[in-house]
């Protein structure tokens, strides 16, 4: 791989650590602070989870999915008023994602077999989720106060004794597990191909990207150690994170939403039932919702008619900067990740020089253009439309 | 010294890494039908696009000398001017307007406000007077046929005031009966003093139609054959293709038609999908036997495709009825999904549009028929799934550096062999193939003839569609012959003949 390949293939990630780099120097290293460090998952969590879902949507073709922002606030609403009402944790979180998965059965069965445009079936659901969420809510800021549901998702690993002290000890520990974890599962599985003879990536490259992942594991879990240690909600998203990433890489079911944005009469004649794959992108996207609606109320403590506002936007966003094609078909989980986490950093940094709230929309809109133009214009040079 | 009116001098057009051009020469004489021919990839189209202006001048080395003066064109536009006109193989029309909207687009009639649409339909119905078009200016371009659309564009030509006429491709989606109207035509324009130069595969209509005859290979003109007397030697014209000689254009295969019956339809009959009222398939029964190759011959809108289409799994029409016995089991099939679970493959005539995944790598659109075959519990086997397209790409002797390269990328006769890949690797019993060879070079063309032997030869049954004639005569056991709807004739491809099988179509016509 020369030089130029290597740029392109990385284009977002070098973006990443330019933009972060800026960023730690125009904040005066403020923006590496273990709280800011901590602070920028916790913030974005419901971007993270959302946008996996709606990679899905945007890989069978460029759809998105509007209303997500507003299911957030529903299933917010719901979870608060039950709390309030004095039902325990666990049925509400359970009723919650069931609330989800009912909208994403409703929008699934729309878009999927009855062939509703995604935009317009998702615009009325934004207006639908968005006026239930209130009418539920009556129009007022209802407070959560139910412990156990904020500690499943927004408390901190605490070990007694380990994390007393200053330093929560945890957080480090578990990051020098993952990166060794990393490293014994990259030699094994470059063990494995070698004994069956099949073509691998040269060692130096692998090992040294792996090497880089290792120290900012290292690094991330230093900071959370020297904060509150990890948060709960960081499981969350990196549990839904590796599902997603699990199977748009490696099963048959995530290949199909690929297959369908490629050429979806293709393969419907290779015998793939695209109604289905429609249908469980919309379903998905919805549960991630609730799941984000979970998260936010958890971590805002509060529900009212505005949370979750223009959520969607963000999600979409992320996956754009992140390289998916904004005509379907191609798309990575890890790319979008780069592009959330970016824009993350973008949000926060800018919070923290404290700039206009207005300035703060025109420099994420500037971002989402200039990403979109480059993946167009490099996907036309490599003769992907020519 | 003869009137030349274009002369192409030492054209030679570079792409990063390829020589997609070297040294072509080529002279056309006012008045003549020039003739294109050369395999896929050999740099016709590359040379109409530098003729065009479609690769700007600057682009290229060389010199064009154009009715007596060198010309510079930067764009299409510019070449237009001067009266040349390309019509692409890929129809440049849009569906949702109207004939004469097609015809003026981006070259609008306007009056005093906007558009005069008086006048573009009255200009519009004179130039299709010309081309023997009778429909309305006002019909919708998605209404009328593929045929009459080659004419709408020849049409739109003729509002340019065109003087020099490319056609890159033109009958490829054509039937035998609207390619022969098209050429006829040709010899129409010639008469009144317009010069052509027409890229095909198709011999015999070159054959037909050109005074001369100009072979490019690898990028390189390799003669210029005069045909005026209408007397060329095919085997000389694909000797300088391919540059070797062809000594049978059609693989040698041992016969053996067994008994059973691999395939059986009994009185299926389909509506269209929209008009249901309009029979598309009207009671029709066949049957093909394991290890044989049976042909369905016909004009285009027979209802070939949709009968094959209908049997893969109802992937077309409503209201289907009928019987479907595939190895000696009835079968009542769903979707497409059901068809290759029921060991049936359709590999389609629109490899493009309806057969892959342009985006995709050549791996991934090889097992997508079925994924499951390279799969643990829905866990894809990344490293198997690249053996098994390694596997196919040195059996079908695809042209790729690799397996992960996009299959937008490949040549058309290769991507044909990626689309057989899928299919095979399917591993049905019956294989249905729509137009195999459309569009591919004769070297590729021999190549999957050899593939379609093998699978017989494993027992296999194998239905081809095909509107080349002289390909149904040279593979097949047996042929159908279809006329709207019907099937109106089998015969051995023994006792068939290219005039059997027109007089069949016929006949059917009359009744």
């Amino acid at each position: 791989m020369n030089a130029k390949t290597l740029l392109k293939k990385y284009t977002m990630v070098i973006a990443l650590v330019v933009v972060f780099i800026l960023f730690a120097i125009l904040t005066g290293g403020r923006l590496l602070y273990p709280q800011n460090m901590s602070n920028l998952l916790l913030q974005n969590a419901y971007v993270l989870v959302m946008a996996c879902g709606m990679l899905l949507c945007i890989l069978t073709g460029g759809n998105i999915d509007l209303s997500v922002g507003s299911t957030v606030c529903l299933v917010g609403a719901v979870a608060a008023q039950l709390l309030a009402a004095g039902l325990p944790a666990i049925p509400v979180i359970l009723l919650g994602l069931v609330i989800a998965c009912v909208i994403g059965v409703w929008q699934g069965f729309w878009i999927g077999n009855i062939h509703i445009p995604p935009f317009i079936c998702t615009l009325s659901g934004m207006f639908l989720f968005r006026g239930l969420g209130r009418a539920i809510l009556g129009s007022k800021t209802v407070s959560i106060n139910n412990q156990t549901f904020l500690n499943i998702f927004a408390s901190y690993i605490n070990i007694p004794g380990v994390d007393s002290g200053d330093v929560k000890w945890s957080a480090f520990a578990v990051g020098i597990i993952v990166a060794v974890g990393l490293l014994i599962f990259t030699a094994m599985n470059r063990a494995k191909k070698a004994a069956k003879g099949y073509k691998q990536a040269s060692a130096v490259s692998e090992f040294a990207k792996i090497i880089v992942i290792d120290a900012l594991v290292l690094a991330y879990t230093w900071k959370l150690a020297h904060y509150k240690g990890i948060p709960v909600m960081a499981l969350w998203v990196l549990a839904v994170v590796f599902i997603y990433a699990f199977i748009t890489s490696k099963t048959a079911f995530g290949r199909y939403f690929y297959a369908v944005g490629g050429n979806e009469k293709a393969t419907k004649l290779s015998g793939i039932d695209t109604e289905k794959v429609y249908f469980m992108a919309y379903l998905s996207m919805s549960i991630l919702a609730g799941l984000s609606g979970l998260l936010m109320a958890a971590r805002i403590g509060s529900v009212n008619g505005d949370t979750g506002t223009s959520f969607e936007m963000d999600a979409i966003g992320s996956c754009f900067i992140g390289g998916a094609s904004a005509y379907g078909g191609s798309g990575t989980v890890g790319g979008i990740m780069v592009g959330a986490i970016l824009l993350g950093v973008i949000n926060q940094g800018m919070s923290i020089i404290g700039l206009d709230n207005n300035w703060q929309y025109v420099v994420k809109g500037a971002v989402l253009l200039v990403a979109v133009i480059f993946d167009v214009v490099s996907n036309h040079k490599t003769g992907k439309a020519g | 010294m003869a009137d030349h009116i274009l002369v192409m001098k030492n054209i030679t057009k570079e792409f990063p890494g390829v020589k997609a051009l070297d040294n072509v020469n080529l002279e056309v004489e006012r008045g003549e039908i020039h003739a294109l021919v050369g395999e896929n990839g050999a740099g016709k189209s590359t040379l109409m696009n530098v003729l065009s202006g479609t690769y700007p001048y600057g682009t290229y080395t060389g010199d064009i000398i154009y009715n007596g003066e060198e010309c510079q064109f930067k764009t299409l536009r510019d070449s237009e001017e001067k009266g040349i006109v390309i019509i692409h193989q890929e129809l440049a029309l849009i569906p949702e307007l109207s004939i004469g909207e097609n015809m003026f687009l981006g070259n609008e009639r306007k009056g005093r406000f906007g558009i005069d649409w008086d006048r573009t339909y009255h200009e519009a119905e004179e130039h299709m007077k010309q081309v023997g078009l009778k429909d309305e200016a006002t019909t919708l371009i998605k209404d009328i046929g593929t045929g009459k659309q080659q004419l709408v564009e020849i049409a739109k030509a003729l509002s340019k005031n065109v003087k020099l006429l490319i056609l890159d491709e033109p009958t490829s989606s054509l039937n035998e009966e609207d390619s022969r109207m098209l050429l006829n035509l040709l010899l129409d324009f010639k008469k009144q003093g317009m010069t052509s130069i027409i890229i095909s595969h198709k011999l015999n209509e070159i054959a037909y139609v050109a005074d001369k005859i100009t072979v490019l290979r690898d990028g390189a003109t390799i003669e210029t054959i005069d045909n005026a007397n209408r007397d060329i030697d095919e085997d000389r014209i694909i000797q300088g293709m391919v540059g070797r000689e062809l000594s049978d254009r059609y693989p040698a295969r041992e016969h053996h038609v067994s008994d059973e019956i691999g395939m059986e339809v009994r009185n299926w009959t389909v509506y269209h999908p929209i008009y249901t009222e309009k029979k598309v398939v009207n009671n029709i029964s066949f049957n093909v036997h394991k290890g044989e190759i049976v042909g369905f011959s016909g004009l285009q809108g027979a209802g070939r495709t949709e009968l094959a289409m209908s049997i893969f799994g109802k992937s077309y029409g409503t209201n289907i009825s009928g019987t479907l016995i595939i190895d000696g089991k009835e079968c009542d099939l769903k979707n497409a999904r059901g068809a290759i679970e029921a060991g049936l493959a359709y590999v389609t005539e629109d490899r493009k549009g309806n057969g892959l995944v342009l985006a995709e790598t050549i791996a991934i659109n090889n097992t997508m028929a079925r994924l499951e075959k390279v799969c643990n519990r829905g866990v894809i086997d990344v490293d198997q799934e690249n053996a098994v397209a390694e596997d196919y790409k040195e059996k079908l002797r695809t042209k790729t550096p690799t397996v992960q390269q996009s299959v937008g990328n490949l040549s058309g006769g290769n991507q044909q062999k990626v689309l057989l890949s899928k299919w095979m690797f399917a591993d049905p019993e019956v294989l249905i193939l729509d137009e195999p060879t459309r569009g591919i070079d004769v070297g590729a063309k021999y190549e999957i003839y050899c593939i379609m032997n093998d699978l017989v030869a494993q027992g296999k049954s194998v239905v081809m569609i095909s509107s080349e004639m002289p390909e149904l005569l040279g593979m097949c056991d047996r042929i159908y012959v279809m006329n709207e709807g019907n099937l109106v004739a089998e015969m051995p491809a023994s006792e068939a003949t290219q005039e059997k099988i027109m007089a069949a179509i016929l006949k059917s016509d009359k009744k």
